[in-house]
């Protein structure tokens, strides 16, 4: 056990898997960086921000594959592989570039299972950076994690710390279903204690990161570190809140959430993706349909607005969920009362 | 050129297969017992056949919406294809894909695909599996003129090269794009393309089942032996509509008549190795009666078949969930 970040993390992770199985290949847009240029320098990059640096030096050219700027080819290469015998790890670099090869995602891999009657097993891992607080504006930080829950045969992580993106990368790569394995780059540098060997964290089983009796609050990804900012402030003012975080979206851990949302009846849902069709209305609805009776209070939605991510810093910070707006829900949820009846 | 007997005779039968496979689902389609779009391969058989005929089941194959020729050159069987294009419990993918996905991967067949330049880039993942598995096997993308204009599939050429896989692109030209022809929506040409991405060439007549086996021999040895991928070119034609019920009002009144007069693979095939002493016409006509056999009892199978029950509706969508 020893201090990662989640960068170091995930770069562990895969490194792990490599030396497990030799079926695991790495492929993306400078994954390793500098085949072609003038310095010879080989694994110049190592990912645009670091994350697989070292693996081509390990693992060599045959299974870290540098590929072109051409997403449809090879996130479709990655599912063709994966449905003939390897165990491919795509990165795709910024989520948002999905728009170049969602065919190959949503019409190919996340289908095949079905389509073919059961025969066919696509064991692909699609890494990407999601998220807004860098700046890099409307193309560079959306978080869509919504649009690959949306679509049946995809499994969709979203990992909140270095711990947990270990083990449910690990998870992800074992895994015989196409993964969307969503990393928020604001994250890259957080630094907790993680194990040093393999291990694994199950898909569909939420982790709360607190427990408490008056709020519920599901969270996800990077959220999940504002919502227990929120619930240590709160706790001074003697709210006690649960803090869900689903860990993935597909599968989602419906039971944990009825369970908690039943206890306290009272549920914030942060989700860091656009307001409309994301994972705060799916498990609003999910609540109202399967726990109304328990709801003492309206639910809660702590979102964006219906906006493209801006660039400027003022205006990005209005845009993502903030600490301070979940602490205000979850506030106004803790003091609402029903109105008596005349 | 000397084609064993045994290929000549299988090569035959499949292409026969075809024919009968699908002139049939042409007389059950119109009836309205088969659910969904049926896309039709009479006309182009001796292109999936003669590619196919160089192939074993540890190569791979992707193919298009106008697939069944390549299921059944590739080895799928008829009964299984048939009972999934009538939506049965039995069919090949239990009655899930119909026939635009019809897949076997079991047998190298990564399926029919519904996307226009779907099969491309997965024929470049099927082919670094077999380069880095070292199992000696190719990937055949087949794919339409209309597919070749689709940034997948030149996408696909490009990275074919850069990663020097064992990727043979089969463009299937049939002159149309659904109700548009290629020689107005195809900027350039075929053999231009394979050159801009430095990979060569091959072009041949598939209405002539020799001329592409020989064609597709060398592009396939050139892939095999891991000199990287390879385009073929085959000009054919298709003898029905774009899909079943497609009144073809973009074509020339006698242009199909005059293709099933003229072009017939078959027709070609019998009178070349009847007339060089290859084989004889009675082998020939025994293969033709057999095959019809086995269609007549495929349709009938298919029909009897069980359709799927409430279950299969849930089933297999994950491996695991």
């Amino acid at each position: 056990m020893s201090k990662k970040s989640f960068r170091q993390a995930i770069n562990e992770a895969l490194r792990q898997e490599m030396r497990r199985d030799p079926r695991v290949i790495l492929m993306g847009e400078d994954v390793a960086g500098g085949r072609g240029g003038t310095s010879g320098v080989k694994d110049a990059w190592g990912g645009v921000l670091g994350v697989t640096k070292g693996l081509l030096t390990e693992f060599g050219e045959d299974r870290v594959l540098d590929t072109p700027i051409s997403e449809a080819s090879y996130i479709g290469a990655a599912a063709g592989a994966a449905a003939t015998g390897l165990r491919p790890v795509a990165e795709l670099m910024f989520v948002d570039f999905v728009g170049c090869c969602l065919d190959q995602i949503m019409n190919q891999a996340a289908k095949f299972r079905y389509m073919f009657g059961g025969k066919a097993r696509t064991p692909l891992v699609i890494r990407a950076m999601y998220g807004a607080g860098f700046n890099a504006a409307a193309q560079h930080s959306q978080a869509l994690y919504p649009l690959f829950t949306h679509i049946p045969g995809l499994k969709v992580v979203v990992p909140s710390s270095p711990y947990e993106a270990k083990g449910l990368l690990i998870e992800a790569i074992r895994d015989d279903d196409p993964v969307i394995f969503l990393e928020n780059k604001v994250m890259y540098d957080d630094e907790e204690d993680v194990p040093d060997d393999p291990y694994t964290i199950p898909f569909g089983e939420a982790n709360l990161t607190r427990e408490g009796d008056d709020v519920t609050i599901v969270a996800f990804g990077r959220m999940v570190k504002f919502a227990n900012e929120a619930a240590d402030r709160l706790a001074k003012d003697g709210i006690s809140c649960t803090v869900i975080d689903p860990r993935t979206t597909s599968p989602l851990d419906t039971g944990t959430i009825l369970d908690c949302v039943t206890d306290t009846g009272r549920l914030v849902i942060v989700d860091e993706s656009s307001p409309r069709c994301n994972l705060a209305t799916d498990v609003a609805a999910l609540v109202a349909e399967e726990a109304f009776d328990a709801l003492k209070a309206p639910i809660r939605r702590v979102c964006p607005p219906h906006t493209p991510v801006p660039f400027a810093t003022v205006l990005e910070n209005l845009y993502v969920p903030s600490v301070e707006k979940i602490e205000a829900a979850v506030r106004a949820v803790a003091s609402y009362r029903v109105k008596e009846e005349a | 050129m000397q084609i064993a007997r045994d290929i000549l005779l299988s090569s035959y039968r499949s292409m026969r297969t075809i024919r009968e496979f699908e002139e049939r689902l042409h007389v059950e389609f119109a009836t309205g017992e088969i659910p969904g779009f049926v896309h039709l391969y009479c006309g182009e058989e001796a292109s999936g056949v003669g590619v196919c005929s160089h192939l074993t089941e540890k190569d791979t194959i992707a193919s298009t919406h106008r697939g069944h020729g390549h299921c059944i050159a590739k080895g799928v069987g008829v009964d299984g294809m048939m009972a999934e294009i009538y939506g049965r419990q039995t069919g090949v993918c239990r009655g899930k894909g119909g026939s635009m996905h019809i897949a076997d991967l079991s047998l190298g067949m990564l399926g029919a695909n519904g996307i226009v330049g779907g099969g491309p880039p997965l024929i470049c993942g099927a082919a670094l599996s077999h380069k880095i598995l070292k199992d000696g096997a190719v990937a055949i993308a087949f794919y339409g003129d209309g597919a070749s204009n689709e940034g997948s599939t030149l996408e696909s050429l490009n990275l074919a090269t850069v990663w020097n896989i064992p990727a043979v692109f089969v463009v299937e030209d049939n002159g149309y794009g659904e109700a548009t022809g290629s020689s107005y929506a195809c900027a350039g040409n075929q053999k231009d393309r394979a050159a801009g991405f430095g990979m060569p060439y091959f072009e041949c007549d598939g209405n002539d089942f020799f001329a592409v086996y020989q064609a597709a021999g060398e592009a396939i040895s050139h892939a095999r032996n891991g000199n990287g991928p390879a385009m073929l070119h085959v000009h054919l034609a298709r003898w029905y509509g774009h899909f079943e019920g497609d009144a073809m009002t973009y074509r020339a009144d006698n242009e199909v008549a005059k293709l099933r007069a003229e072009h017939d693979c078959l027709v070609n095939f019998r009178k070349r190795v009847t007339e060089a002493g290859l084989l004889d016409a009675s082998a020939l006509n025994d293969l033709d009666t057999a095959v019809k056999s086995e269609i007549d009892a495929a349709v009938a199978a298919a029909k009897a078949a069980p359709l799927p029950d409430e279950a299969d509706l849930l089933k297999d969508v994950y491996v695991s969930y």
